[in-house]
């Protein structure tokens, strides 16, 4: 599928390998695109480019420059200390991660294959909930936990992230499990397993690609959190990496900022690997759910 | 034990019938759900409507106040010009900006070549997949005095975050949320038939007809949905924004999000902080509305 055409369009009888040879012509239109998607790549690289150079410059400033090249900034952030905030953001994510696939499947099996009253509303209900901002619970989540002493502690924390990001994996998890064919759990059923070994033993080795795919969309939700982590737990030695990232921007931007680049970098990592393992899966318009990133 | 009821007919799963475990495996997430999820909101309809503080004299003695946060509410000038920064970024950097770049990009890399194609789609893709904060740093570092920012646009001694906070901002979020609706945007150009496009242009249509009378046409189903996701995901947008500026200098970033954390966490005030976010979940529960709407056509 092609929208610019290189060459001259010909009716196939005249298409003789001696009569015509078509070569690409370059038209001004065809420039002009790739002339503006360069100069938008370059605009998107820049801020990147940034990045990378001052984490391995010694001297890093504000501007972008070729490197004074040094591994001193990773060496810095590479110590026990510095990667607490990684050890705490693997804590976060892995826990919201199980709590939220692993009840998300408990919903979307059901409302996949059984009959529930009013299955309709509920998963309209749900795919509703997933839309809502999560910013505007921040206040009575915080009082909630206040009230209940849930506050300042990282697995309380990621309860509410697993909260937050449920909706959306309900919706993407009975997708999964749709598009299953229903005899190999008669079959199962037939034998005499029970619901919850059905579910374990036949369904999820079955969905395990769009098992994973929600995992990893959560995880990633979760490793990027940054309010409700700063809002729920102030304890410091729970801070994950985006509340260290902010706190050293305000605390030593000035002076460590070689450093922080290294430190964001390496954050960043994870999830850029992350991504690229279930790139394929985002294309095909599982982007709609973002809304419950936050 | 086998006595023959495991054949019945009432053991079929496509029979209509309410079966005990299914309440059992539907408790879990739902109760979490009611918990959590259901819960703050539910319970925000109530403090909305106290004077409870975090620190001060109505942090332990509180109690409901009927209208007087709606009434305060209407009478707040910083309100309503969080309201109007919060059109300006979910209007000119999401809708607008991220929208239309988006759509431009991905009607742009259908025409180029491979080595274009991918290397922009990477760097694009790239600013939207590393956490907020990452992206919120990078800006925070482009956008200073001697920042190139700076550099390139021939003001190397200023600071964008303070001659031009909001546009900056906007810039920003720009930059970091571009990739999302570039990528609906490819998805569903492939959808576009091929032959209907040459077709046209066997006829002599021109480029700009074609995009303008074919392409734009089928991609609208989908710009409606887009428009309405980055809508969504732009009204909460906290981090970035808070990262950059916390809402300054002054109140010049100061969004609804962000409006509400200083409400509630800067100055304490958690009953009218709530009373905020009640009108953050009416806006975007109008917008989850329009787009369960939306799904439940289309299926």
């Amino acid at each position: 599928m092609r929208l610019f055409r290189h060459g001259p369009v010909r009716p196939p009888e005249l298409a003789g390998p001696l009569i015509v040879i078509p070569h690409p012509r370059i038209s001004l239109p065809d420039v002009a695109a790739n002339v503006v998607l360069t100069v938008v790549g370059v605009v998107f690289a820049l801020p990147l480019l940034w990045l990378v150079f001052a984490s391995v410059d010694k001297n890093a400033g504000w501007y972008i420059r070729l490197p004074d090249l040094s591994s001193e900034n990773y060496r810095a952030v590479l110590t026990a200390h510095g990667l607490q905030p990684f050890v705490n953001s693997l804590y976060l994510a892995a826990v919201t991660t199980a709590v939220a696939t692993v009840l998300a499947l408990l919903a979307a099996y059901p409302l996949s294959r059984r009959h529930v009253p009013g299955k309709r509303t509920v998963m309209l209900l749900v795919l509703f909930a997933s839309g809502l901002p999560v910013t505007m619970m921040l206040v009575p989540i915080y009082e909630m936990y206040a009230a209940i002493h849930w506050l300042d502690s990282s697995f309380t924390t990621s309860l509410f992230l697993a909260a937050t990001a449920l909706p959306f994996a309900i919706w993407l998890m009975k997708n999964y499990v749709d598009a299953v064919p229903v005899e190999l759990e008669e079959a199962a059923r037939i034998e005499g397993a029970g619901t919850l070994r059905t579910l374990l033993s036949v369904v999820l080795p079955l969905i395990l690609p769009g098992f994973s795919v929600t995992a990893v969309y959560i995880f990633i939700s979760a490793w990027g959190a940054f309010v409700v982590p700063l809002v729920l737990d102030a304890n410091p030695d729970d801070q994950p990496g985006t509340v260290a990232i902010y706190q050293f921007l305000g605390a030593h931007g000035f002076v460590q900022f070689g450093q922080l680049a290294a430190f964001s970098l390496l954050f960043s990592l994870p999830v850029v690997i992350l991504y690229l393992l279930i790139a394929r899966s985002f294309r095909g318009g599982f982007t709609f759910g973002g809304g419950v990133r936050g | 034990m086998m006595d023959g009821s495991e054949f019945q007919l009432d053991h079929r799963q496509d029979r209509p019938r309410f079966e005990p475990s299914t309440a059992l495996l539907l408790s879990l997430p739902g109760g979490f759900l009611f918990f959590l999820f259901a819960g703050p909101i539910a319970y925000a309809l109530y403090l909305g409507f106290t004077n409870l503080q975090l620190i001060g004299p109505h942090a332990q003695a509180w109690w409901f106040t009927g209208l007087a946060n709606p009434t305060r509410l209407l009478n707040d000038a910083i309100f309503f010009h969080s309201i109007k920064l919060t059109l300006i970024f979910v209007v000119g950097s999401g809708m607008i900006g991220q929208t239309l770049v988006g759509l431009i990009l991905a009607l742009l890399m259908r025409g180029s070549p491979a080595p274009i194609r991918l290397s922009v789609g990477t760097l694009v893709v790239a600013a939207w997949v590393i956490p907020e904060v990452t992206a919120a740093f990078i800006w925070y570092a482009f956008a200073q005095a001697g920042g190139t920012l700076g550099i390139v646009l021939g003001a190397p001694q200023t600071n964008f975050l303070f001659s031009a906070p909001m546009a900056t901002v906007s810039a920003a979020n720009l930059w970091r949320g571009t990739a999302f609706s570039m990528l609906v945007f490819s998805a569903a150009l492939r959808n576009v038939p091929a032959e209907v496009l040459e077709a046209a242009d066997v006829e002599g249509a021109s480029r700009f007809q074609r995009l303008w009378s074919i392409t734009l046409p089928l991609l609208g189903p989908t710009i409606i949905t887009n428009l309405l996701l980055v809508t969504i995901l732009n009204l909460s947008d906290f981090t970035l924004i808070y990262t950059l500026t916390q809402g300054g200098p002054g109140t010049a970033t100061m969004t609804l999000p962000i409006y509400i954390y200083q409400e509630a966490f800067t100055y304490y005030e958690l009953g009218y902080g709530t009373t905020i976010s009640l009108v953050l979940i009416l806006i975007g529960a109008v917008l989850s509305l329009l787009f369960v709407r939306k799904v439940r056509k289309a299926t």
